[in-house]
């Protein structure tokens, strides 16, 4: 039924020339480009690229991300984003006016922020704000992930898939860059949600899943 | 190791104790993504051998001393069930294992991209369920599958083998029999596609023809092996495994 892209391992060869460098290509001794992953090939007018199947977050910086706090420092929050290395969120960074010493009355650790990644450095620190539209605390709600590389696909074009599931379940769901997904209703739609994000991840590297999910939500809402 | 037995090896055919020929690999069997909270893993059934194999990382590594500020650093652990053998195995650490996790850990480190997570570990378990010869290159090549699968760059997959004598003869694949009344014992892992050696070691003795020939015979098989490697990665995102949508 469903058709799927091509799958390649780490080393299978992609191309002899590429020009510039791509996602989860490099190039061996040999001069030839090869893969570095285990994923699907993903080709576009600039290139080629592979999309791992899984695997840890990379931040970028501009991305919006889902993070949960792991500790309360006397001026910053040290977060976990789902990637190798944890990132850091200063009390000026946020909206609230805070004096050093009591910034746990804003988040308190196992507390969920929705931030943006604002500062990478070579050594592989970051910084992550909260001081932009849309920004916040999350309050409430369920925590649910799926590995970072498949989230464009819940995402969907220009947020296709994610709209649909959120009106289909008649829930609220924000979708973090890094996999991690924040959803808010009652727990049946949430339950509901969490099923239909499921899917999707399973049927990730198929085509046509976007028509085949409406069909299925459809269904769903019928019983 | 060369200890003396009256046991037959290898019959006037040239067939050996388990009915294969000389050339002949034990049936293999891999399996992807078994464990819920490993972020890769793998199951290996290698003729008698039954191998689990758990990935975690990149993560930050720790304690903090063991870090490297330029790559990340493979930690595999290599360790065999007290029932994993005929007589007990006493639990835990011993000289062996300590060996076996070093050179995993380091036939690894050689395919992973390490440069890409500086200061960070990657955890790689290898816990071996059943031993029947050949563990250790049976848990490199379930743990190069299991890293795969846990979206971790490499350069290449690792793919291993081992070959040795008996009773004079160059045989592929030893058996527990073979291994322990034969005479030379040869595991090696190379990288799939290029070839290059990431893991050897000689337990007996081999002359140079024999070892030559017992090479040549590994590279050979590695080519099946990795085979096998791919159908297991790719099997589960196979059109037939993609569930109706329900």
């Amino acid at each position: 039924m469903a058709e799927i892209k091509q799958i390649v391992m780490p080393g299978d060869l992609i191309s002899e020339e590429l020009g510039k460098p791509r996602n989860g290509v490099y190039k061996n001794s040999d001069g030839k480009y090869c893969s570095s992953y285990f994923g699907i090939i993903q080709k576009n007018e600039q290139g080629v690229d592979i999309v791992p199947f899984s695997g840890r977050y990379v931040p970028r910086r501009g991305d919006k991300v889902i993070g949960k706090v792991l500790e309360v420092g006397p001026s910053m929050w040290p977060i976990d984003i789902n990637s190798t290395y944890n990132t850091l969120l200063h009390m000026n960074d946020t909206p609230w006016r805070t004096t050093s010493g009591d910034i746990k009355r804003f988040l308190g650790v196992g507390d969920y922020v929705y931030a943006k990644v604002m500062t990478l450095n070579e050594i592989k620190e970051s910084w992550i704000t909260l001081k932009d539209v849309g920004l916040r605390k999350l309050e409430g709600g369920h925590i649910t992930s799926i590995p970072a590389p498949k989230v464009p696909r819940i995402i969907g074009k220009g947020g296709s898939m994610v709209n649909m599931i959120k009106d289909a379940t008649n829930t609220r769901i924000v979708v973090g860059q890094n996999g991690l997904i924040w959803i808010d209703g009652t727990p049946e739609d949430v339950i509901e949600a969490i099923a239909a994000i499921s899917i999707v991840e399973q049927e990730a590297h198929t085509v046509g899943l976007t028509d085949r999910m409406e069909k299925y939500l459809k269904e769903r809402s019928v019983k | 190791m060369g200890s003396e037995s009256n046991i037959k090896l290898l019959d006037e055919n040239g067939i050996r104790l388990d009915g294969r020929t000389p050339e002949q690999l034990r049936p293999i069997k891999i399996e992807t993504n078994v464990l819920e909270r490993a972020d890769g893993s793998a199951y290996i059934e290698w003729g008698g051998n039954k191998i689990m194999v758990a990935v975690y990382g990149p993560r930050e590594g720790y304690p903090k001393h063991t870090q490297d500020i330029e790559k990340a650093v493979v930690k595999a652990r290599y360790n065999m069930a007290a029932f994993s053998v005929d007589e007990r195995k006493r639990p835990g650490p011993d000289r062996r294992s300590v060996e076996i996790s070093k050179v995993v850990s380091e036939a690894l480190s050689s395919a992973i991209m390490v440069e890409q997570f500086p200061r960070a570990q990657i955890d790689v378990f290898i816990e071996v369920m059943q031993a029947d010869a050949g563990t250790r290159i049976a848990g490199l090549t379930a743990a190069s599958v299991a890293v795969a699968s846990a979206g971790i760059p490499m350069r290449d997959m690792v793919v291993g083998c081992t070959a040795g004598k008996v009773e004079g003869k160059v045989v592929l694949d030893l058996s527990k029999e073979e291994d322990n009344f034969g005479q030379a014992d040869l595991p090696m892992a190379v990288l799939s596609s290029s070839k290059k050696i990431v893991l050897i070691q000689m337990d007996g003795d081999l002359s140079l023809e024999e070892f030559d020939q017992a090479s040549e015979m590994i590279l050979k098989a590695t080519d099946n092996i990795a085979e096998i490697q791919r159908n297991a990665l790719t099997s589960r995102y196979s059109v037939e495994s993609i569930g109706d949508g329900e």
